[in-house]
C-alpha cells in the first residue's frame, strides 16, 4: 500500500511537469510575449500591468529559467492573475467549483443509475424486442452532439412548453431561501443534467449491457446454471456483479471527458460553474485562467484516477495494488 | 493460439477476393448497412457542394427567416442572415469530414507508432513512452483542444492538428496490447531469424496482423473528430471562413424562440455523420471479429 502511494505521488509529480510543460510550450507558441499573451487581446492591459506580468514570467532572463519559475508557480498552486476578472485565477475557479460538481455529480449519478439498469434489461433480453430498442437508443444518444441535445431541450422544454427555466442557476429576483432555494435550482439543474447525463448514459448502457454478454458465456455462470441457480439470481449476483468492473474504469476514464462536456453543456444552460468559466475565458483570449482550468482539471484527473484504482481491491479483492 | 483477424478474413472468404468477403459480411447486418448507407449520402453531400452550390455558403442568398418548405429555390431555407441552410449543409458535409479524417490520420499516426514502438521494444522506451501515453490521457481531450485551438487562432490547420494530437491516447494503448500479443509469436521469432529488420517486422508482419483492431478505431476517431470539430465551432472556435454544422446550430441557438429549424437542421447533420460512423465502426467489429460472429 505505501509503495504504491509512493508510486503514485511520483506518477503525480510527472504528469503535473508535463502539463506543466505542455502549458509553458503552448503559451511559447502564440504570437507575441508570454505577457502580452496573457494579458489578452484585449489592449485593455495597462503598461504597468505588463511590466508586472513580464517581471513575474521574467521575460528578460533564459528560457529554461523561465520554465522553472512557471512550474514553481504551479506548485504552489499559484495559477496567475485574470486580468479580465481581477482576481487570481485559482479564488475564481474556487468560486465555480460547486457548481460544477453539482452539475457532474448529478448528471454522472443519472448516467450510472439509470446506464445500468438499461444495460441490465437489454442484456437480460439480448436479441429481444428491449434489447433493440434500448440499444438503438443507446447508440442514438452516444451520436448526438451534447450541445445540441441542450439547444433542443431547451427549445422543447423551456421555450415551448414553458415548463423549465432556460437556463442560470437561481431565480435571483425571487430571492429564495432555504428549500425554496434548493427547490429552485433543482428545477435550474434537470435540463443540465440530462443533457451532460445522456451522452454517459449511453456510454454506460451499452458497456453494461457488453460486459454482462461477456460475463454470461463464463464458465462459473455455466456452473451456477448447472447448480439450478434461478436466471434472476444468476443476473444480478453472478453476472451483474462482475460486469460492474469495466463500469468503474470507465467512470475514471469518463471523468476527463465530462469536464469537456461540462463546457458546452454549461455555456448552453448559462450554468455558472468552471465549464462556463472556461467559455468566457476563451471568449476574452484570458488565457493565464484557461490554462489554470486544463491544469487543475488534469490534475483532477490524476486524482480520481487514484480513487478509481483504491475502488478496485474493494469491488474485487483478488486485485492487488502494485 | 488466436489467429491474427486479418488472416482469418482472406481464410474463409468464398473464394472471391477477401475484401469483398468483409463487404457481403458488413452488409449482411442492418444497422451496418444504415451506416455505410448513410455514409454514401453524406460523403455524396460533400461531393456535390460545390457543383450545386459553386457560391461561397456564407454569402447573403436569400431573405432572412425563410422556413424550410416555403420557397422551392431554399428547401431547408434560410438563417438570419439569408444564407442558405442547405448550401450550409452540403459544404459542412465536406469540412466536418475533412477535419474529421485528417485529424483522425494525425491520431493514426502517433497512436499507432507509439503503440508499436512500445509493444515491441518493451523496457525503457515502453516506460517512457507510456508516461507519455498517460499523461495525454490525463488532461482532458476536449479542454487540450480547446485551449490549442485558442491560442493559435481557429483555422482549419490548426483545429484539425488540436484535435488529432489529443485524441491518440487510447489507440496507443490498443495497438501496444495487440503488438505485444505478436511480439513473440512465431510469426515474428521466424523473421528474426530470417534476419528481417525491426523496421521490416514491425511495418510488414506486425501492422497488418493487428489491421482490424485499427480499422475499428479510425471510424470511431473520426466520428469523435467531427464531434469535435462541431463542438469547438459551437463555441465560437470554428474556421471564420468556412461554414461549419457547429458554428451553424451556434448561429441558430439565438433565435430558437422563433425560429426552431436555424438550429435544428444542421445538428441532425451531425448526429447523422457520427451514427453513420459508429454504426459503421460496430459493423466493422462485428464483420473483423470472429468472436463477434459467434453471437
Amino acid at each position: 500500500m505505501r509503495r504504491y502511494l509512493r508510486r503514485s505521488l511520483w506518477q503525480i509529480g510527472i504528469v503535473v511537469l508535463g502539463i506543466a510543460t505542455i502549458n509553458f510550450f503552448l503559451l511559447h507558441l502564440a504570437p507575441g510575449d508570454a505577457a502580452e499573451v496573457m494579458a489578452g487581446e484585449s489592449g485593455a492591459a495597462t503598461a504597468e500591468y505588463m511590466a508586472a506580468l513580464r517581471q513575474q514570467f521574467g521575460i528578460d532572463q533564459p528560457l529554461y529559467l523561465q520554465f522553472l519559475r512557471y512550474v514553481g508557480h504551479l506548485l504552489t498552486l499559484d495559477l496567475g492573475y485574470s486580468f479580465r476578472e481581477g482576481m487570481p485565477v485559482a479564488e475564481l475557479m474556487r468560486q465555480r467549483l460547486p457548481a460544477t460538481l453539482l452539475l457532474m455529480g448529478s448528471s454522472t449519478a443519472l448516467a450510472v443509475s439509470l446506464g445500468c439498469v438499461l444495460g441490465f434489461m437489454a442484456a437480460r433480453r439480448a436479441g429481444k424486442i428491449a434489447d433493440t430498442v434500448i440499444s438503438t437508443l443507446a447508440l442514438l444518444f452516444y451520436a448526438t452532439p451534447v450541445f445540441w441535445v441542450g439547444v433542443m431541450l431547451v427549445m422543447v422544454f423551456s421555450v415551448a412548453l414553458d415548463w423549465l427555466p432556460i437556463g442560470g442557476m437561481t431565480s435571483i429576483e425571487a430571492g429564495y431561501r432555504g428549500w425554496a432555494l434548493a427547490g429552485d435550482v433543482a428545477r435550474h439543474l434537470v435540463l443540465p443534467a440530462v443533457t451532460l447525463g445522456l451522452f454517459y448514459l449511453a456510454i454506460y448502457t451499452r458497456l453494461v449491457r457488453a460486459s454482462m454478454l461477456e460475463v454470461y458465456h463464463l464458465d462459473f455462470v455455466r456452473t451456477a446454471r448447472a447448480k439450478g441457480v434461478r436466471p434472476w439470481r444468476i443476473a444480478t449476483r453472478h453476472v451483474l456483479r462482475n460486469a460492474l468492473l469495466p463500469v468503474v474504469t470507465t467512470l475514471g476514464v469518463q471523468l476527463s471527458s465530462i469536464l469537456g462536456g461540462a463546457v458546452l453543456v454549461e455555456t448552453v444552460f448559462s450554468w455558472p460553474g468552471l465549464g462556463r468559466l472556461a467559455f468566457e475565458a476563451l471568449f476574452h483570449r484570458d488565457l493565464a485562467l484557461l490554462l489554470g482550468i486544463l491544469f487543475c482539471s488534469s490534475l483532477v484527473v490524476v486524482f480520481v484516477n487514484l480513487a478509481v484504482d483504491l475502488i478496485y481491491t474493494l469491488l474485487d479483492p483478488r486485485i492487488e495494488l502494485s | 493460439m488466436a489467429f491474427p483477424d486479418s488472416l482469418i478474413l482472406s481464410a474463409d472468404g468464398t473464394g472471391s477476393h477477401p475484401r469483398f468477403a468483409l463487404l457481403r459480411r458488413l452488409l449482411r447486418r442492418p444497422s451496418a448497412l444504415c451506416g455505410l448507407v448513410l455514409m454514401a449520402a453524406i460523403l455524396a453531400m460533400a461531393v456535390l457542394a460545390h457543383p450545386l452550390y459553386p457560391d461561397d455558403p456564407l454569402d447573403m442568398v436569400a431573405a432572412p427567416f425563410l422556413h424550410p418548405g416555403t420557397d422551392a429555390a431554399f428547401p431547408l431555407g434560410s438563417d438570419m442572415l439569408g444564407r442558405d441552410l442547405a448550401a450550409g449543409i452540403f459544404h459542412g458535409a465536406r469540412i466536418s469530414l475533412l477535419i474529421g479524417v485528417v485529424a483522425a490520420l494525425v491520431s493514426l499516426v502517433i497512436g499507432i507508432g507509439i503503440g508499436a514502438l512500445s509493444g515491441y521494444y518493451g523496457g525503457r522506451i515502453d516506460a517512457g513512452l507510456m508516461r507519455l501515453t498517460e499523461l495525454f490521457q490525463t488532461i482532458p481531450p476536449f479542454l487540450f483542444s480547446l485551449a490549442i485551438v485558442a491560442i493559435l487562432q481557429p483555422s482549419i490547420a490548426t483545429i484539425t492538428g488540436a484535435i488529432g494530437i489529443t485524441a491518440w491516447p487510447g489507440l496507443a494503448r490498443l495497438v501496444r496490447a495487440e503488438v505485444l500479443k505478436l511480439r513473440h509469436s512465431e510469426l515474428v521469432e521466424a523473421s528474426i531469424s530470417l534476419g528481417a529488420s525491426d523496421a521490416r517486422i514491425i511495418l510488414l508482419h506486425i501492422l497488418p496482423n493487428v489491421l482490424a483492431p485499427i480499422v475499428v478505431s479510425a471510424s470511431i476517431l473520426v466520428a469523435s473528430a467531427i464531434l469535435s470539430e462541431s463542438s469547438l465551432a459551437f463555441l465560437g472556435l470554428g474556421d471564420p471562413n468556412v461554414v461549419s454544422w457547429g458554428g451553424m446550430v451556434g448561429a441558430g441557438r439565438e433565435v430558437i424562440r422563433t425560429d426552431w429549424y436555424v438550429a435544428t437542421i444542421p445538428g441532425i447533420a451531425i448526429l447523422a455523420a457520427v451514427l453513420a460512423l459508429n454504426l459503421l465502426g460496430d459493423g466493422l467489429n462485428d464483420a473483423l471479429n470472429r468472436k463477434g460472429q459467434r453471437r
